[in-house]
Parts: C-alpha cells; structure tokens; sequence
C-alpha cells in the first residue's frame, strides 16, 4: 500500500474533504453542548454532557476518528500548501486582481490560526481530562468539573475576546471548507450547488454564533 | 493615447529578469493590445534595440498562443477575451501597464514575455485523445449522444489550451485545463471507452509536471476566456474518483 503522502493531488484532496465534513458535523455536536453552559443549573447538564462524551464507548470510538481526522486534514492541508507554494517560484509585480472566493484565499492562514485555538482549547479542557494538565478548579469525584472551568475561563474577559476572534476565523474557515469539500468530492450541480452555499453561509453562522453566545453570555450577564 | 509599460524582460531561460520601462505614444484607442506591443516594437527596431518577446498567433482568440499577464489579470481587464482580442480603449489615456508572463513552474519564460506551455502538451500526450484505428469515416448518427451531453462536452472542448487558468490562480493549478480535456471525452459515449486510464494518466502527468493544487478559488473561471466551467472540475474529481475505487 502506498503512503498517503504518494497519494494523488486529488486523493490528498478527496481525504482531506472527508476529514473535514466529519470534523464540521462533530462541530454540530460540540456546539449542542457548549450551549447546556447558558443553563442555570449549576452545571449539571454540561457536566453529564460532557461525562457521556468522555465515557461512552462508542463516543469513544469516534474519538480516533476525530483526533485521525485532525491530524490528517493538518498534515495534507500543509502538504498541499507547500506544493502549491512551490508551484510559482516567481510571482506577480501586479499582483492578482482576478475576480475569487475572498476567503478561499487565506485557507491556509485561517486554518492555521484554528490550530493555534485548537492547542489553546485542548490545554485548557482535554488535556485536565486525560490527567495531562492540572485542573485549576477542585475535581467532582475524581473528575474534572469542566462547568467550573469554563466559568474561570469566561470570567477573564481577555479569554472571551480571544475565543470571540478566534471563533470568527473558524468560521470563516468553515465558509469556504462546506462548500468546498462538496466540489472536491465531484458535487456540482445547477440546482444543488447554489443550496450548498447557502448552506455553509448558513452553517458557519451558525457555529460562529453559537458558540459566541457563551463568552457573550458569561461577558454581559454573570459578569 | 499615450502610455507608460512596464514590462518584464528576460534574455533566455537562465538568465534573470527586470521590468524595463517603455512609453508608447499617439496610440489608437481601436488597436489591439497585440498591435500596440508590434508599434513599441516596430520604435524599439528602428533604435537597434532588441524587441520584445511574445506569443501569438491567429489573433482572433482562437488558436491559444497569446498570452501575457496584464495589470494582475490573465488576457487583461475585460473579460471572455485573449490578448489578441483586447482593445486598447480598455485602458485610460496616461496609464501605466504592467506586462508580465504567465508565473509558473510548469511554465518557464522561454524569452522575454514568451513563455512554454509543453507541458499542456505532455498531458494531452498522457491520455487527452482517443485511441481509434483507421478506417473509413462513420456515419454521423450511428452512436446516440445526449443532447445535453453533447452541448457541454463541446462547452469543454472550447478549451484552447492558452494557460490563463494556471496564470490567474494562485496556485499556478492546471485543474481547469486537464478537467475540460477530461470532460469533453468523457461525457461523450466515443470517450467513455477510455475515460479511466484517460483520467489516472492526465493527474498523474498534472501533478509530475509541478502544478498546484485546485483549492476551489475560481480564479480559472473567472480569468477563461472561452468561459470554462468550474463544474468540469467537479466532473473530474468524480471521474478520478469512480476511475480509483471501481
């Protein structure tokens, strides 16, 4: 079997698509649980939310398929970037004024800052639940009071700005990712294509508000 | 109209390359881009300077020789067009025009603003045709063809090979090229036959050939001047995939 990185441009391409869909609907996921922390109950909700996550056998399951997925979308995305780069060693004094996506050229730089929030988010949460970082709020039988450690981190309001900007730049990531991976995987269509930008306009709405709404909350309204 | 270009100047593949600056003047605004460029280099000849360097050929935007990169755009600032086809009366009176040539690996500058485009060759050689024996000339109707099939497989074939996909996108990518050469056969019932091995072998020679990746932009699209769908780039990653996992 060939290694992945002798693949094809298109078969990079087409694992790249996949890890990316599977990591945008886990985003769904993780968002319908960010948003028990509005809850006023103590933590009760989020912390059985995120207890099931981190137990369940077959969440644990598709847990290699994320970290897989993560670091398989890193990898070819910078491969592919490195070709792409090399593939003009002399650029244009004019610059490019050809009529494109907007973001669709800062892909590379948008996700690298989503890597930059991704080692951020998992010092701050993964990391305690795997015993490889300290928790700073006290355990609740012998597990990490996550509820607690969202509400220390939102109440540094540097922390919230920060996860505000960097969740916009995932979201602008998002945008062009949705509508992407679905050419890549050789979906264009008269009729389906225009719905499926509607549709990632729409989905990173979505995760861009949806989780802007926590540190929004936790800002204005526990202050 | 009075001009001022800044052109790029290269003496041979090796050697390295400036702008150089030159002003044209008393230009007519119904002179195509190509015939203001023959003006500078009919004063440059007559002052026993070496003449600028570049491609073309039919000059009605059919034979994909001409190129040029022109104020960051691939053919220039109007759109559906080859150089051949642009008139001066798109640019203002005093501008200054920057003439580069196509940037890309795959493409070196041969001289001046001339640039090789063989490896647009070399992946038609690797599978953009159809294996046929010879013979008499069949009848035109004998093989059923969609109609709708058959308008967007001439869309494709459209195509006239000139470069400007690769030049406008930012990745110097030839997915727009290959993707219309592998789209005009394979909707077509003569291509279908070898539409597998077609596919495997022009991806294949694309990515040997130093070309970037597609990262969906459109740029192609939108700098083509025979008007090139993106879709055909969706029907080639189908094409590939169906041609790997079936």
């Amino acid at each position: 079997m060939k290694s992945i990185l002798n693949y094809s441009s298109l078969s990079k391409k087409y694992i790249m698509a996949i890890a990316g869909i599977f990591l945008m609907s886990f985003l769904v996921i993780h968002l319908a649980i960010n948003l028990c922390l509005l809850r006023d109950d103590g933590g009760e909700w989020f912390n059985a939310a995120a207890h099931f996550m981190g137990t369940n056998y077959i969440v644990k399951f598709f847990e290699i398929f994320l970290f897989a997925g993560i670091i398989i979308h890193i990898l070819l995305g910078v491969i592919l970037q490195i070709k792409n780069w090399m593939s003009r060693p002399i650029g244009y004094k004019s610059g490019n004024k050809s009529t494109t996506s907007f973001l669709s050229k800062y892909m590379i730089y948008t996700g690298a800052v989503v890597l930059i929030f991704f080692i951020i988010h998992f010092m701050n949460f993964y990391f305690i639940k795997v015993g490889w970082v300290e928790s700073p709020v006290p355990m609740i039988d012998e597990e990490p009071n996550f509820y607690a450690i969202a509400q220390l981190l939102f109440a540094n309001k540097a922390y919230s700005v920060l996860y505000i900007v960097l969740i916009t730049i995932l979201g602008f990531h998002l945008n062009h990712a949705f509508q992407s991976a679905f050419q890549t995987l050789g979906i264009n269509h008269p009729v389906y294509t225009p719905f499926i930008k509607s549709f990632a306009t729409f989905y990173s709405i979505l995760i861009v508000v949806g989780f802007n709404i926590i540190p929004l909350f936790f800002l204005f309204f526990k202050a | 109209m009075n001009l001022t270009l800044e052109i790029w100047r290269q003496e041979s593949p090796k050697a390295k390359g400036r702008f150089e600056t030159y002003k044209v003047q008393n230009i007519s605004p119904d002179c195509s881009f190509l015939e203001m460029l023959d003006i500078l280099n009919e004063t440059l000849i007559d002052k026993i300077q070496s003449p600028i360097n570049f491609d073309h050929d039919c000059r009605e935007g059919i034979c994909g020789m001409c190129s040029l990169y022109i104020n960051g755009r691939p053919h220039g600032p109007d759109d559906d067009v080859t150089t051949c086809q642009l008139h001066m009366r798109k640019f203002k009176d005093g501008d200054t025009i920057t003439i580069e040539p196509w940037r890309s690996k795959a493409f070196p500058v041969i001289k001046d603003l001339m640039i090789n485009r063989n490896a647009f060759d070399q992946i038609i050689q690797a599978g953009g045709y159809i294996s046929v024996t010879t013979g008499g000339v069949p009848d035109a109707n004998s093989i059923p063809v969609n109609r709708n099939d058959a308008e967007l497989a001439m869309d494709a074939a459209a195509c006239i090979g000139c470069g400007a996909c690769v030049a406008a996108c930012k990745n110097a990518s030839a997915m727009l090229f290959v993707a219309a050469k592998v789209s005009q056969f394979a909707l077509l019932p003569q291509g279908k036959i070898e539409a597998k091995d077609r596919v495997k072998a022009m991806v294949a020679k694309m990515d040997e050939l130093g070309f970037g990746n597609c990262t969906n932009t459109y740029a192609c699209e939108a700098e083509c001047p025979k008007g090139i769908s993106v879709s055909n780039i969706a029907r080639m990653n189908r094409e590939y995939m169906c041609a790997k996992v079936i």
